[in-house]
């Protein structure tokens, strides 16, 4: 396929646009996903760690 | 041995630039070729007191370096810390000045310090001087303690502090010379773009590297909102910048792109400067020195991944509310609405975040102005990310666009959200780096406070005024079918205003002022003998015989 402007535009409005919010929601459920929390927990304590 | 390498190259590069002066193609070049010279014969001079042959000949065991290594790469810091403070002062100070030069035009004074060579200053003084300053400054510092490793690459980090300075120097006296390329936030030439990109590519590898070599498995959130302000950072200048210029010892470059595209890339770095510049980067300074000072973790860990993520997918696509109602396609101009109006859910959660880390510890909002200071820096972040995107809105921007209440919105993100954090960080950070145990005084961070938030309400309000009524007058229509006001009578109305603004600028440079002296008694050990915050300070002087 020749790089066209028009090629660019289609890829990013079909299978570009699929593939960041696939990658958004995969994002955001890896951070609501059960078990979380307590990474979570564990990561907000890091700048304490050190003064 | 140290800095007889650097001193070597650095005169090199003196004598280079001595070169350039005398082959430059243009006026422009010229002068800042010799500008160059001078910079750097200055720095050889300087680097070439400080080689130190001491130890050349012993070479330290590894044991005895991993004893006496510091822990952490802090000088660079505490110099950051120093240029932060003073790059601030210039800014506003100049943005003094173009406030009053709008108010008196007497004032411009041609040919250097016309309002048109001023206010490129005023603003790639606060932004990239100031704003770039603390950036550089508090990520060297976060990404340290929150990695537990030391900067990686030894003076790497050294060349990136003095090389953005020189960027610097480099874009503030070409403004003045007349060298710009004419691109808001983007007015450097060619040459100095390609010296940003060198120093940007090192910064780069020293944050990159630093994470590599963590000790502490987990990246904390701050770091990604650095890294992603680093890199998308990288990708906007190098595309924006993408010139031809006319000869390689000539000052003069033609972009890459014509009308319209040229419009667009503009805007696409333009407004993602704000958004990865001005948010991201500063936004790893919320998520570190908030629950540092407040002492409690951010309220919501998950919360500040989501708000990562939804920024980074929202804002790149904010850039053409800039080009309503242009040339720009108008599906262009509704996405770039859609998408700013979209972005106000991220910034208000990331809000929320920084402002509930400080639940089950409000009380400390009395006693700690630097606390104090940070809170109501996320407070304006809330207020501008709720006026920018009802700014974007088509309808509205009909009537804001090119008037002051731009101009009141741009200065509340930058004086009340990246002012006031950068004030609270350089007080969280300046006992630490040189090891006071407190501040000088915290009634001078109070009286800071007030003077800056006084400031920057006036600033907004007297905007917000003076921006409607421009806007007004300037579509008004009377019954005959012809505008009711000339261009100048709206510049006429807007005069006592524009006084005003001078005024609220003032009165923030007072208070920076202020902190540049409380920041030099605390550097030079002082502590001043005063009543705590929460106490009053009359009393306790009033009754000494209690």
């Amino acid at each position: 396929m020749e790089l066209t402007y028009d090629a660019m535009r289609h890829f990013a409005d079909s299978w570009g646009l699929l593939g960041m919010l696939a990658f958004f929601l995969a994002a955001v459920l890896m951070v609501l996903r059960p078990g979380a929390r307590s990474r979570a927990e564990d990561a907000a304590q890091i700048p304490f760690k050190e003064d | 041995m140290r800095n007889q390498v650097e001193a070597f190259l650095v005169g090199v590069a003196a004598v280079l630039a001595l070169v350039l002066a005398g082959l430059a193609a243009d006026e422009g070049m010229r002068t800042h070729a010799w500008v160059l010279f001078g910079v750097l014969a200055i720095a050889t001079w300087f680097l070439l007191r400080r080689v130190d042959f001491s130890g050349a000949k012993t070479v330290p065991l590894r044991s005895e370096v991993a004893a006496t290594e510091p822990l952490y790469n802090d000088t660079v810091i505490r110099y950051g810390v120093i240029a932060t403070s003073a790059w601030g002062i210039v800014g506003f100070l100049v943005g003094i000045v173009v406030a009053l030069q709008l108010s008196f035009p007497d004032l411009n004074i041609e040919p250097w310090f016309n309002f048109g060579r001023m206010r490129p200053l005023h603003t790639s003084a606060v932004i990239f001087a100031f704003g770039g300053s603390a950036l550089i400054t508090t990520s060297f510092y976060v990404v340290q303690r929150t990695t537990r490793a030391s900067l990686f690459g030894g003076s790497l980090a050294w060349f990136v502090f003095w090389g953005y300075q020189l960027f610097i120097v480099l874009a503030a006296t070409g403004y003045l010379l007349g060298i710009t390329q004419s691109k808001e936030y983007a007015e450097p030439e060619w040459y100095v773009d390609l010296w940003l990109t060198i120093v940007w590519v090192a910064y780069l590898v020293v944050f990159v590297g630093t994470l590599v070599k963590r000790k502490e498995p987990h990246i904390y959130v701050a770091n990604w909102f650095f890294l992603s302000f680093i890199v998308t950072v990288a990708m906007l200048h190098v595309v924006n910048g993408l010139t031809m210029p006319v000869s390689l010892l000539g000052a003069k470059s033609y972009s890459a792109f014509s009308g319209v595209q040229d419009a667009l890339t503009q805007w696409w770095y333009g407004h993602n400067a704000v958004g990865f510049f001005l948010t991201a980067g500063f936004l790893g300074m919320m998520y570190y020195f908030i629950p540092k000072q407040a002492n409690r973790p951010v309220y919501s860990y998950r919360l500040s991944i989501i708000h990562f993520w939804s920024l980074i997918f929202l804002y790149i696509w904010a850039g053409p509310h800039h080009l309503h109602f242009t040339a720009l396609p108008d599906w262009a101009q509704t996405l770039g609405m859609v998408f700013s109006v979209m972005l106000w859910m991220p910034s208000w959660g990331g809000m929320i975040n920084g402002l509930m880390t400080l639940s089950g510890a409000w009380d400390k909002l009395r006693t700690d102005p630097i606390l104090r200071m940070l809170a109501m820096s996320v407070a304006f972040y809330g207020m501008s990310t709720f006026e920018g995107p009802m700014l974007s809105i088509k309808s509205v921007n009909g009537l804001s666009h090119y008037t002051d209440w731009t101009i009141g919105h741009v200065h509340s993100g930058a004086l009340g959200w990246n002012g006031m954090i950068t004030f609270g960080a350089l007080y969280y950070l300046t006992p630490k780096l040189w090891g006071r145990t407190r501040l000088y005084s915290l009634r001078l961070v109070n009286w800071h406070f007030w003077l800056a938030t006084l400031g920057i309400v006036i600033y907004a309000a007297v905007m917000w005024v003076s921006g409607i009524m421009q806007g007004l007058m300037w579509r008004e229509v009377g019954p005959d079918g012809f505008l009711a006001y000339s261009f100048v009578e709206t510049v006429q109305a807007m005069h006592p205003y524009y006084v005003a603004r001078a005024f609220a600028g003032i009165l923030f440079l007072s208070g920076a002022l202020i902190m540049a002296f409380n920041l030099y008694q605390t550097i030079r050990g002082r502590l001043r003998d005063e009543a705590p915050m929460g106490q009053s300070a009359i009393e306790g002087v009033a009754t000494p015989a209690e």
